[in-house]
């Protein structure tokens, strides 16, 4: 099987970032639950942490790319149309894009 | 010719007649979850500016998790959050070829809810008490 094949791409991408999702959601509640950071300063000192803010940054990365595959599926699973299907799929991906450029804004100047 | 006429197929359109099997119910509660988890994104980035943007945006972000409406929110999220990870789980080990029969199949999907279930009273007992 072609790594180009189609849908071959889409297929790892959901399937690597859920990995990491996965992951990543248990590791973040696990260090919450025994930091607990309940004031602003604590919650700054938390994230502030360069495993955490690179850690962070790859959960939104993944979240945002499997959440592209995901919403790319829905949307063909049940708009058949060709124009309608092609709007929703470019809308999603902006939408996408411009969550991902915000939340790395976000990031950087933690 | 006669003979190659098919039997004919069984019509359950009665809606009171159709069940959908533990297994659909896991995958179509994954679809929703996700689509529901996808439009909340900006719900999510936007409490995460606020909480690191001051000590101010810090408490305006705790309020609005502490309003009622907040805990609904919040719970319904952390629903989606919670049958996502573990259907998705589920999922994962299908393509290692874990669970495929039909009985082990439907025993996952029932975990599956179990641990959802699970997820969801501790936090309601912990954000809504």
């Amino acid at each position: 099987m072609s790594w180009r094949a189609g849908g071959v791409r889409p297929f790892v991408l959901q399937r690597v970032s859920a990995v990491y999702l996965a992951f990543f959601i248990v590791a973040f509640a696990v260090c919450m639950l025994v930091v607990r950071p309940t004031d602003y300063i604590a919650w700054m000192a938390f994230l502030q942490q360069p495993v955490i803010v690179v850690g962070v940054a790859l959960f939104w990365l993944a979240a945002i790319s499997h959440a592209w595959v995901g919403g790319r599926d829905v949307i063909m699973d049940y708009v058949h149309p060709d124009g309608l299907r092609v709007a929703l799929l470019s809308l999603l991906g902006m939408f996408l894009l411009a969550m991902l450029i915000w939340v790395l804004r976000i990031l950087l100047v933690i | 010719m006669e003979t190659l006429r098919k039997p004919p197929r069984p019509k359950h359109l009665d809606l009171t007649k159709i069940r959908l099997p533990i297994t659909g119910v896991v995958s179509i509660l994954h679809r929703i979850s996700g689509v529901l988890l996808l439009l909340a994104l900006p719900f999510f980035i936007y409490l995460l500016q606020l909480s690191v943007s001051n000590s101010a945006g810090y408490a305006q972000a705790e309020a609005i998790l502490s309003h009622p409406l907040g805990k609904v929110v919040t719970v319904l999220l952390c629903w989606a959050i919670a049958h996502h990870f573990f259907a998705g789980i589920r999922f994962l080990l299908f393509d290692l070829d874990v669970a495929t029969s039909k009985a082990s199949a439907r025993r996952a999907a029932g975990w599956v809810l179990v641990a959802e279930v699970v997820i969801v009273a501790l936090l309601v007992i912990g954000v809504v008490l």
